[in-house]
């Protein structure tokens, strides 16, 4: 025991769950040989709010307002990923205008998002004037985002079998304007991210994910296509009005030819994607046809028919962080049966361990910000039981797990 | 490389601020006491910038047109608002309000809207300010 502890060259570095370097709580525990990281375990949970046993008191109206308030930046996929999953167990149609309209949308939260995500990771490196250039971007997105919606975080659009708000020709010079804004102004911070000397240092080859552990890891959205993974729900399922756009997987090679899966592949992909989320939103515009934008506007009548549904149904959206999948089971009553939400976020986590092992110590924030983390939207098994916190251990998961698909079965 | 970013820094110094000095230009040493005086008309306030179109601020509520039909409950995500049987009327409670603007699309007869004002924040979610009836 004695001699072991001698001639141990390792430490252990706890950091968070609170902590300035992170923005949001995690826990992580680093193994630390020198400067190197060895080991990494990621504990999550810190931040559960029990959003989904909320809904078990609530309509399926009135769950579209919890789900938009399961995580800020996303306030638009998870109402939107709920209301698929609701209109495929009731088999609601949706308008097509109103699948153009809710393209529109998710592709401005989109250029949101990743606008926010690209000052976030060069104020991790230290690089804030950059962060403000970037916001700057990001205050006109919002300023887009509250004239089309009405406000600007918590947006309110989405109802089920339709968007609450159109779009009108007198609404569409702003949105030209502003569109031409962001293009002009993407070259700007596209130069900055991809040409800059300070970037290229810090993201080259840092936290790589191989193609191999993408794929074995499950990881979703940007994170994964950075590493090659060619996997979009917007190609794959060709859902709202996907189908009719242009639209094609993004991955680094397009811009430089070869992929790394490091942090500035990264950059790259979501830089992209802002270009090709403009692109989307103008194309919609041109091509959106006349009609209604929701398929039953009267909501007394839409909560009488969603009461009788007997069913369930699964909604897959791809949110800027990667597909989110929210699963709901409706069983006559007013409240839904279950509705469980997969977030994003989740499947990126374990990525982190093959891209922090083998990386230096102050790598950590660009690394862990560079797969866009969002915790809120993780945690959802946390069990308190008298007062006493406890984990979950794999076995016991796993049963808890059985029963739990036996449960939903019957 | 080098100086790319001297061109923007400079450009910067001599450009208007893109940020609404609000609610006044400088930080006042007792913000309460800037506000009472406010109150008072000692002082004045430096206006926010104009609200959107179709902005989703404080509920107007028409009490008249009102037929008490309890739909806007029945929707409403936060538990917002009471129903008043005797007199088939409701009263909304703003500190609960999460302005989705649900209630007025159900609303039968249009009685509710949504108004422009969102200064709403005070320590009294019961003050008179905070409730809609």
């Amino acid at each position: 025991m004695s001699s072991e502890a001698t001639t141990k060259t390792t430490y252990h570095i706890p950091i968070g769950p609170i902590h300035p370097a992170l923005k949001e709580p995690v826990h992580f525990e680093f193994e630390i040989s020198g400067e190197r990281i060895i080991d990494v375990d990621v504990k999550l949970g810190h931040v559960h709010r029990a959003v989904e046993w909320a809904s078990r008191k609530r309509n399926p109206v009135q769950i579209l307002y919890l789900a938009e308030r399961i995580c800020g930046i996303c306030s638009y996929c998870h109402p939107i990923a709920f209301s698929l999953a609701v209109e495929a167990a009731a088999d609601i149609e949706v308008p097509e205008r109103a699948e153009y309209l809710r393209v529109i949308q998710g592709e401005l939260e989109r250029i949101t998002s990743h606008i926010l995500w690209a000052g976030v990771a060069a104020h991790e490196i230290g690089f804030d004037t950059v962060l403000f250039l970037t916001w700057e971007i990001r205050e006109k997105a919002l300023d887009l985002t509250e004239y089309l919606t009405g406000n600007r975080v918590t947006k309110g659009i989405t109802m089920i079998g339709g968007v609450r708000r159109d779009i009108t020709k007198d609404m569409i010079p702003r949105i030209q304007k502003d569109l031409k804004f962001f293009k002009d102004n993407f070259q700007k911070l596209a130069h900055i991210f991809l040409d800059d000397k300070t970037f290229k240092m810090r993201s080259q080859n840092c936290g790589i994910l191989t193609k191999e552990d993408a794929l074995k890891l499950c990881a979703v959205g940007p994170t994964t296509r950075a590493s090659g993974v060619k996997k979009d729900v917007r190609v794959d399922t060709s859902y709202f009005a996907y189908g009719d756009l242009d639209i094609d997987y993004i991955t680094p090679d397009k811009l430089t030819g070869k992929i790394n899966g490091d942090v500035y592949d990264r950059i790259i992909t979501r830089l992209l994607e802002v270009k090709q989320s403009i692109e989307l939103i103008e194309q919609c515009i041109d091509k959106m046809p006349a009609g209604d934008i929701v398929a039953e506007p009267k909501i007394p009548k839409l909560l009488a028919q969603l009461k009788k549904v007997n069913g369930e149904g699964v909604g897959r959206h791809e949110a800027p962080r990667g597909e989110v999948i929210h699963y709901v089971k409706l069983t006559g009553e007013d409240a839904p049966y279950t509705w469980k939400v997969r977030a994003p976020t989740y499947n990126n986590i374990l990525p982190w361990i093959p891209m922090l092992k083998g990386e230096q110590i102050a790598d950590i924030p660009i690394v862990a910000a560079s797969t866009d983390p969002c915790m809120s939207c993780t945690n959802r098994v946390a069990i308190v039981n008298n007062g006493k916190h406890y984990e979950l251990n794999k076995e016991e998961l796993h049963r808890l797990s059985v029963e739990k698909t036996r449960r939903l079965m019957r | 490389m080098g100086f790319s970013m001297l061109g923007p820094v400079f450009k910067q110094m001599f450009k208007k601020p893109w940020t609404n000095k609000f609610p006044a230009k400088y930080q006042p040493s007792s913000t309460t006491k800037y506000l009472e005086a406010v109150g008072v008309g000692k002082a004045k306030i430096n206006p926010p910038i104009p609200t959107p179109p179709n902005f989703r601020g404080k509920i107007k509520y028409d009490k008249d047109k009102c037929i008490g039909c309890n739909l806007c409950i029945k929707v409403c995500p936060c538990g917002a608002i009471e129903s008043k049987p005797e007199e088939k009327k409701i009263k909304i409670y703003l500190a609960r309000c999460c302005f989705c603007s649900q209630c007025n699309d159900v609303c039968p007869v249009k009685c509710l809207s949504m108004g422009d004002e969102f200064l709403l924040a005070g320590t009294d979610p019961y003050s008179k300010e905070l409730i809609v009836e």
